[in-house]
Order: structure tokens, then sequence, then C-alpha cells
């Protein structure tokens, strides 16, 4: 079964709990600047949002590699950038509609969630289940299961 | 390691800015933050120096486990001479500027000196450099933060700064980072604008990449992690209601101080409750509370996220307060609410806003216009000379007030001073309720002894934070002891003011503490730092640094007098609730305290003490 992250921006409470396990996967230092998904506060609205790549079925950063650095993992349905390929000519990040594919000066490589191999650290670092890994096909599950919950049939239940 | 091993010296005399190397000795006897930066303040600074001199010096300050995933590894203090109190200063604070700081590689920034003309420092990484801030001066926290992140064209950055507060020699100004969290007692901020510093600005992308044994300490920091979240305060409660989850409860215990403590409890406590933030407004049919909220790292998420009522008389045409933003917490609403009598959310919130939009301490400031409103009442202050009636319970005074206060403008000028000076000028020193110069927070001692030697005895002026003991008087952690009795209260105060000195020295919060005891944090620091940090070396470092601090203020004058409470806490009996008929036993508390510190009768720790201490 194919997951995939699913974020309930509802539940995020800004802690950065997830940029940080990021970093330390990828990098093994503890550092948001490395950190391939990213929490926005919008301070006015008193909203957070968590954002990162949706891994899409049609991936234009893939499309657009011109060295074909960027490949699809069979097993998680990630595209991950081959760094020993990548030139760091930063198509990618032009031909990603969402911006989450991005260039890191250090390595003179361009980065992206790669899922972790199939067991991302941001969903596991997460304190409320703001970010969870779940069955890619079932993503509108819980919003289904709450709606679910309003449909009006106490007395039947109840008889 | 943890320690990124490095200080960043910035004479703003001769506006230089220096690396150096961090006192790995004395990292391993003082730990981090609150320990680590007194050290080299009284190491450097003269006791008896005028805190708004330039010889006083203020640093900014990370520990150990800031910037990693220990949970609300975020924190950062500043430590100084308080321009309140005149007694050593370590104000703590969350957000993210904390763990930014720790990610530029810098354990702590030393200031010393004073620039000749305003100055803030920009870090990025390595590059450090002192930047011209007249386009600043006169500005608010907020404006200032925008201007920086503009001028940068780096919406990362993280940005502490003074308001108008801390530039217009508000006693009480705090140092506010990311909008409004706060290192906000005892006039840290003052000093801050005395040295004609506006800002930090940091941009860190180094990391903390050093931990000693990383496997271990992902094993300790998960562990502590789940004691967090299966803890009822720390897991549902602070989540849910914030610390205002206290308002009812310390109401209906009648240690809620109303009315500059004249009352114990307050009859419009629940107007201004964490359930009143969430109930529905009539107004507009919104709640007050949008949400929770997070400092860096932390998986409690007590912070308020809360809108204001856009028809309050406070804000009307005034949209720039009408966006979600922090507040209100449980001291704050006290200070500006109870403390004042006054039951008006909204106002208490407008007055909140402004203390963060301007840097200024709300508990100082709520409990000096309480003080205000009580000479109002017996006629010693005027409605000309304050410039508006000001009787208790006057929410358009409050918003007024604080409007003035902010800009140094009129009576609010006099406010600025705190209760303390405020109430000598006027000739009834015994109507501030403080201790060193310091406002009460929220804890009538009537009601809750135990917090009176907490107050007489912290080494920065009252405060809940030094010495926590609402936790095992009222809420039973770790063991429940009787409120209203004062046996046992000597070895409680001692106990908790030493483990909190590691847990303020380690780079977390305390607020851990209503979950964590030391053997929680102990496996996470032994995991982070070299050398071995085991539950005796941790007690002993607490010891010692809390006698540290007490030996600094002993030579900058302080004496028993001083750990003393107003004469009302002493000789008027609360008049309601549980604790009706009690005064405040601190005469029958300090002598013991004394003696299980190993201090003279004149609270000067022995030559015993400080030898076993290595003081």
């Amino acid at each position: 079964m194919l997951k995939s992250l699913h974020i309930d921006a509802n539940k995020c409470t800004g802690c950065l709990q997830c940029e940080m396990a990021c970093s330390y996967e990828n990098y093994g230092v503890f550092n948001i600047a490395k950190s391939r998904i990213k929490i926005f506060n919008f301070e006015h609205e008193g909203r957070k949002v968590p954002y990162t790549c949706t891994q899409c079925a049609e991936a234009w950063c893939l499309m657009a590699c011109p060295v074909d650095a960027i490949r699809l993992d069979a097993a998680t349905g990630a595209k991950v950038i081959n760094e020993a390929t990548c030139v760091g000519c930063k198509v990618c990040t032009i031909a990603c509609p969402f911006g989450t594919v991005n260039y890191v000066a250090d390595t003179g490589k361009v980065q992206k969630c790669d899922l972790c191999g199939g067991d991302p650290a941001c969903a596991t670092a997460c304190p409320t289940g703001a970010i969870t890994y779940v069955d890619a096909d079932w993503t509108g599950l819980d919003k289904m299961r709450a709606w679910a919950g309003k449909t009006d049939n106490a007395t039947r239940a109840s008889a | 390691m943890a320690w990124t091993s490095k200080v960043l010296r910035v004479d703003l005399t001769k506006g230089t800015c220096k690396s150096e190397p961090l006192n790995m000795e004395w990292a391993q006897q003082y730990l981090g933050q609150r320990g680590l930066a007194t050290k080299y303040f009284i190491s450097e600074v003269d006791p008896k120096v005028d805190p708004l001199s330039p010889e006083n010096k203020l640093i900014m300050v990370t520990g150990p486990l800031t910037g990693t995933m220990a949970s609300t590894g975020g924190r950062y203090s500043v430590v100084t001479k308080g321009a309140l109190t005149g007694a050593i200063a370590c104000s703590n604070s969350g957000g993210y500027f904390g763990a930014e700081l720790k990610f530029a590689g810098w354990d702590m920034i030393i200031f010393e000196g004073k620039s000749p003309k305003p100055v803030y420092l920009s870090i990025e990484n390595d590059k450090v450099e002192l930047k011209d801030a007249a386009g600043l001066w006169g500005k608010t926290v907020w404006q200032t933060e925008e201007i920086i992140k503009k001028s940068h064209q780096d919406p990362q950055l993280r940005v502490s700064s003074i308001g108008r507060a801390g530039e217009n020699g508000v006693m009480y100004a705090g140092i506010i980072n990311d909008l409004h969290r706060a290192a906000g007692r005892s006039g840290v901020g003052t000093v801050m604008g005395s040295k004609n510093l506006k800002a930090v600005a940091v941009r860190g992308t180094l990391g903390v990449g050093n931990i000693k044994d990383p496997r271990a300490f992902m094993v300790a920091t998960m562990a502590a992690k789940k004691v967090l979240a299966d803890n009822a305060v720390t897991g549902q409660g602070l989540p849910a209601y914030g610390t205002q989850v206290l308002m009812n409860v310390i109401n209906e215990m009648g240690a809620l101080p109303t009315r500059n403590h004249r009352d114990v409890s307050f009859e419009d406590g629940r107007k201004i409750s964490a359930e009143a933030m969430a109930e529905k407004r009539p107004t507009d049919g919104k709640s007050h509370l949008v949400t929770n909220a997070a400092c860096f790292g932390c998986t409690i998420a007590c912070g308020r996220i809360s809108k204001i009522d856009e028809t309050h008389f406070s804000v009307v045409n005034k949209p720039e307060y009408w966006g979600a933003s922090g507040g209100l917490e449980y001291e704050a609403a006290w200070a500006l609410g109870a403390a004042n009598g006054v039951g008006d959310l909204e106002a208490l919130q407008y007055a909140n806003l402004l203390c963060n939009e301007d840097g200024m301490d709300p508990i100082s400031f709520g409990a000096t216009v309480g003080a205000a409103m009580e000479l109002y009442d017996l006629g010693i202050l005027t409605k000309e000379q304050i410039g508006m009636e000001a009787p208790f319970g006057s929410a358009k005074a409050l918003c007024e007030l604080a409007e003035m206060t902010v800009k140094g403008e009129g009576f609010g000028k006099e406010l600025g001073l705190g209760s303390a000076r405020l109430c000598e000028k006027y000739g009834r020193p015994d109507l501030s309720m403080s201790v060193k110069k310091q406002e009460f927070p929220a804890y009538d001692s009537r009601g809750i002894q135990g917090m009176g030697l907490t107050y007489a005895t912290s080494n920065r002026g009252a405060c809940h934070l030094r010495s926590y003991t609402v936790a095992s008087e009222v809420l039973g952690i770790p063991f429940k002891t009787d409120p209203l009795v004062t046996e046992g209260k000597a070895g409680l105060v001692k106990a908790f003011q030493d483990a909190t000195s590691v847990f303020d020295s380690a780079g977390v919060c305390v607020f851990t503490t209503f979950a964590w005891s030391l053997a929680d944090l102990q496996p996470q620091l032994d995991a982070a730092c070299e050398g071995d940090w085991t539950m005796e070396k941790l007690a002993e470092v607490g010891e010692r640094i809390y006698n540290m601090e007490r030996l600094f203020n002993n030579a900058a004058g302080f004496t028993a007098k001083d750990d003393d409470l107003p004469p009302r806490l002493k000789t008027e009996p609360a008049k309601t609730g549980p604790a009706k008929g009690l005064v405040n036993g601190i005469d029958l508390m300090r002598p013991e305290y004394y003696q299980l510190r190993g201090w003279d009768e004149q609270g000067v720790p022995s030559q015993e003490t400080l030898s076993r201490l290595g003081l």
C-alpha cells in the first residue's frame, strides 16, 4: 500500500519538532535551515501551516531535470534526488509549482522531501498529529469520518 | 557536546564585536543559560554598579539544550543587574529567537559599554555587525521587527528588541522576541535601552550538531516527551486552557490578590478566566481565544493567541490591534485585571497588547496601576495629578494609563517608576506590593504560605518562577502540602529554588516541571553534554547557582531586611475564603530557610557552605 504525508494544519502548534527531525534524519544535525518541511506562521490570523512536497504523480521537477537526477522511488512513491547526478542547475526549483524543491548552497545540490524511505521522521516527531503518514488512497478518511459522525441517524442507533 | 563553545563579546562603546571561546570549566560548574551567564556576569561586573550606567553589562544566553529536540528546548535568558531591582536579573523567554542564536553558533552574547548612538546587532552565523538604528529608535517592537526583516530581505530572521518603554526608561521594560514572547521582568529592557541597543536580529543556519551521544539523546528526549504528553497538566490543562487554567482555581481558594492585595478574591474573576476566553462574545459571536501556540521545540503549547473584540472602546478605529496576537496569560490577566479590580477581558487584552508591542512587563505595570488606584482611593493622588479619574475597576483608566506609560507621557512617566518608587514618592512605601522593588505575581501569600518565602528570598525580587511552590501547595506536584501552614515550607522552597536553577540553566522551560523532575531532565543533559551529568552533580549545580546569585546581591547591598514582605501581608489578615484570618508567616519561615541554606541570621552564606559548593 502506498502511503503519503497527510497534513492537518488545524493541529499544528508551530513547535518545529518536525523541522528538527527532518534535518536530523538527513544531515545528523538539529537545523531548521536544512529542513525539507517548513511551518508557516500566519501570525495575524493565528494560523500555522506545515508545508512540504506532495510527491506529485506527474512530477514536474522530475520531468524538468536535464540530467535525470530525480527518480521515482517505486516503493514509497517519493520523487528522490540523486545527489551524485544532480548538477545544481535549479531548473527543478523553477518547475515545481509549490516551491518545495530548494537549492542547498552548502552542497551545491537541490533537496526535497523523500519520505525518509518510507518512515518520515517529521510525522514521528509531530506531537499533535498534525503530520501523519497514511494510506495514500485515503487521505480524506478522517474528514469523511468527521462528517459521517454528523449524519443524523441517532434515533435508529438507539432503537 | 551541546554548547557551541563560542561567546560573542560586543563592546557598544567602541562598536566592536569579538568571538571568544566559552569557559568550559565554568560550563561544567554552571551548565548554561542562567547559571553560566550569571557566572560570567559576576566575574566581570562590580555588584555596586548603577544598572543604567555603561559599566553594567547585559548578557543574552542560551542553554545546552536550546536548539535541540528536547521538548521546550528553545529558551534563552537575559542576565544583567536589573533596572527595577538593583539585584541580579535573569529573565527567560521562549519563542524562536533563542534557538536561532544557537543555530548561528553562539552560546551567549555579552554586551558591554554604551553605544554613542542607537544601534542594533545583526548576526548571520559568523558575520556579526553593529548597524545604525536611527530609523528604528522610537518604533515599537512590532514595527522594529517588520522594518529589520524588510531591510535585510529575510523573513526568516528572528528579532529580539525593546519598544518605546525601554527607550523611555520605564523601569520594568522588557525585551520582546517573536512579537509576543518576553524576557519580561526586572527591567532588563530598561538596561538594554540605556545602552542605546535597540534590537538583535539573528539568522542561524549552522544548527546544533555536536550532541555527545545522539542516539541516547533521541531516546531520552522521546521518553521525556511522553512524560509531558501523559501528564494531566502539561498534556491537557496547559494546551487547552493555557496558564489561565489557574484563574478560577486560585480565585476560589482565596489566593487571588485583588485591588492591590486589599482582597484575596475577585468577584469578576470568572469574567477574566480561561473559560471566559473560550466563550462566544455577544458582540461578534466569536470567542476571544483563537488558538494555542507553541514556542520552539515545545510539545506542551500553552501559549494563547487571541483576537480582541473590534467593537471594544479601546480599539475602535485601531485596526492594527484587530489581528490575532499573544495573550492573555494568567499573570498578565491577573496583574492587569484583578490587581486593579478590572473585570473587562477585552480591556486587559488591549493593555496586554500594548505591553507586547512596546516591551513592558505586564505584571509590574498592572501592579503599579493597582498601587496608584489605591493612592487615588485614599485621596493621596488626585484626578488632576493622574489626568483622569482612576478608581479601582476602571477599564478606561487602565487602557489610557498603559498608553501613557509606554509613551512616557504625563502620569505615565510616574507609573513607569514601578510601584516601590511611586509609593515612596507619595509617602506610602507600605502600599507597594513588592519585594526588592519588584511587584508580586498572581498568588496571595496569605492563602499560599510558601509563596511568601518564595517572594521574599527570590534573588531577582518578587517572582513566582524561582520556586513555584504553588505546584505543591495547590496542585499536589510532586506531593501535596497544605497551603495554609508554614511548616515544611522552608525546605520546600529551597528544593524548588535549587531544581529551578537547573531547569533555567538547561535551555528548557520551567513549565516542564509540572511533569518532569530532575530525574527526567538528567538523562537528556547527560546524553547531550560533555562530562558526567549525574543527579548529584545537577543538584549541586542548582544550589551553587542560587548561592552565587545570593552572593552578588549581598555584595550589591541587600541584607536580610530585604528578604521581607510588605506590612500588609504580615498584618492585614485575608478577609475571605479558606485563608480568612491569616497573614503570611514569613518571620517563622525565614530563619529555618537560612539555616537549611547554610546561611547566617543575616542571610550570608557561611564559609562552610561556600567551600562545599566551590564558591
